[in-house]
């Protein structure tokens, strides 16, 4: 090999290591600026009146810049989807990968990845025009924007990663455990619920917490339906995300209330890095295990 | 004959599970029809051509969607050129270059988290990143879409990488390639399915974002030629379905919902090709 091409080599190999390093560098970006724009707040409020404030009026004469009500109503509004969201999934799910017939699963599996695909503003939209009014005659409250409203948006949006990622983790199930099972006597659905679905556990939980990330990360469809107004969470009343508080102020915020909303953001970030955390450690007991 | 041996409670919960199972299916599947049945009596109705091909006028009072539509097209468009090369590239990095394991375990691991980001904080970093230092505008709005299809990109790239057989390789570099050469002509032409596959995945989800472009891509209704485009800002359909349900009157919610029923029919077109795609390389590849 002449130096010439030698050196093309290596320098060829210098630049796809480079590509390969960028998703890196993007991680570490956005880190670095979300640590950076979000600790000024922090300080400036104190760590505690910030996480544990329960009030939040940004733009007050005195403001007050607590936000326990959005991170109360982010896990209150994640588990109730998940409450709702997760068995749905979970029953779908055993239903797609043992017992659907090759025609029936290509139709579900098709209608679930629709759902997968749709816009979140169009769930939104949706939500706001047919579930808000619902629920204010439903149940006889004065306005039917509520957290109630969010918990059923977010249990729809995540059912398409909890059925496709347990499909997945079931169907890996090996056959031999489902074929001693049969017979030691024990009928299929038997099987498939007291055998199959204990072994493929851990790719399950992976997906309860792929839900939970998609639905805490979620901002623009609960910005529509939840009313938005920075409440301690309740299931009737108007409430604030973490990310729809982001999202809601950013447009006109300025000077102390902006940077707090960075905070927001910060520690909404550390929540989804936590889950990721989670979610390897269920990853990797799965391929152990 | 099975019913001689098996008990009460357990027909009782096989009866359950079996209850519970039907249920759930019918349950999500009759979401999904809802949604599309909803959508598309509401919103096809309000689809004319001049909503399709005007902008909006506020002396006329009359709603258009034409440069919505373009801002969307251009972002895919921006985004997917500049997405598919760093993806593609740190695929055959990882699958063709990368030597030590730990370097490949940092990548992918940071691949996994950016995946699970939410779309608001890459708005938010975006913005402090992209849109502070040159103004919102379509092309901040599509570096941020950038960062976040990355791992998309790659992934699909890098399962279409794994499937190329070693011997391929091994036969190249036995005549004498080099490697550049033997990615060139040999691993790249192999990947071609999962470069598609990814494009369409990620057009999907650039097409259904909104929270990520809010603040870094703006929202102005304007016509505007790809270059031009790319400089000023832009609502692309799903943000101006967002604005227009703000809108008071009954145009607004006319408009948002005929941009959601155009928005339904790409994604189930988008659905579609996914699948065809997928069967078509499926069918080459067992030949």
């Amino acid at each position: 090999m002449g130096k010439h091409q030698r050196f093309i080599e290596n320098l060829i190999h210098g630049i796809f290591l480079f590509l390969g390093l960028v998703t890196v560098g993007c991680v570490l970006l956005i880190t670095v600026y979300l640590i950076l724009s979000g600790i000024p707040a922090i300080r400036q409020i104190g760590l505690l009146d910030f996480l544990l404030g329960d009030t939040w009026e940004s733009t007050a004469k005195e403001p007050s810049f607590g936000i326990l009500p959005f991170i109360l109503t982010s896990i209150y509004g994640t588990a109730g989807a998940i409450l709702f969201g997760v068995p749905v999934g979970f029953f779908t799910a055993v239903y797609l990968a043992k017992l659907a017939p090759p025609k029936v699963k290509a139709v579900v599996e098709s209608a679930v990845s629709l759902l997968a695909g749709i816009p979140s503003v169009v769930y939104g939209l949706v939500g706001m025009l047919v579930l808000v009014p619902g629920i204010r005659q439903l149940f006889h409250v004065p306005d039917g924007a509520s957290l109630l409203a969010a918990i059923i948006v977010l249990a729809i949006m995540i059912l398409p990663s909890i059925i496709k990622v347990s499909v997945t983790a079931l169907e890996a199930v090996p056959q031999e455990y489902e074929d001693a099972s049969l017979a030691l006597g024990a009928t299929p659905i038997e099987t498939y619920f007291r055998v199959s679905a204990p072994a493929a556990k851990s790719g399950i939980a992976a997906a309860v917490v792929l839900g939970v990330g998609r639905a805490i990360g979620e901002a623009m469809a609960v910005m529509m339906v939840s009313g938005n107004v920075p409440n301690m969470p309740s299931l009737f009343q108007s409430v604030r995300f973490l990310t729809t508080a982001v999202a809601s102020e950013m447009a006109y915020s300025s000077g102390l209330q902006r940077q707090a909303l960075f905070s927001i953001a910060l520690v909404l970030y550390l929540f989804v890095l936590l889950l990721n955390a989670a979610l390897n450690f269920f990853l990797k007991r799965k391929k152990e295990g | 004959m099975q019913s001689n041996w098996i008990t009460t409670k357990r027909k009782g919960y096989i009866g359950l599970m079996r209850g519970l199972m039907a249920l759930s299916t019918a349950l999500t599947c009759g979401i999904a029809l809802f949604l599309i049945g909803y959508v598309l009596i509401k919103g096809l109705p309000s689809i004319t051509w001049e909503l399709l091909s005007t902008k909006p006028s506020y002396l006329a009072g009359t709603i258009g969607i034409l440069p919505d539509i373009l801002n969307t097209v251009y972002i895919i468009v921006a985004t997917l050129l500049i997405v598919l090369p760093l993806g593609v590239g740190a695929a055959i990095y990882l699958t063709e270059y990368a030597s030590s394991q730990r370097l490949v375990t940092v990548i992918e691991y940071a691949a996994e988290t950016l995946s699970g980001i939410p779309s608001i904080i890459f708005g938010l970093v975006g913005m402090l990143i992209f849109a502070n230092s040159f103004g919102s505008c379509l092309l901040a709005g599509a570096l941020t879409l950038v960062i976040m299809n990355l791992p998309t990109v790659m992934r699909t790239a890098q399962e279409s990488l794994k499937t190329v057989p070693q011997s391929y390789r091994e036969g190249a570099f036995g005549l004498g390639a080099g490697k550049w050469r033997v990615v060139r002509t040999v691993v790249l032409p192999g990947c071609v399915d999962g470069v598609i596959t990814g494009c369409i995945l990620s057009a999907g989800r650039i097409l259904g974002e909104s929270a990520a472009l809010l603040f870094t891509a703006g929202f102005a209704h304007v016509l505007n030629g790809f270059l031009s485009g790319l400089g000023s800002p832009g609502a692309t359909l799903t943000v101006a379905l967002y604005l227009y349900t703000k809108e008071p009157g009954p145009g607004g919610a006319q408009a948002s919902f005929a941009i959601a029923a155009i928005l339904m029919a790409l994604t189930l077109t988008i659905n579609f090709a996914a699948v065809l795609v997928g069967r078509i390389f499926k069918k080459r590849r067992a030949l």
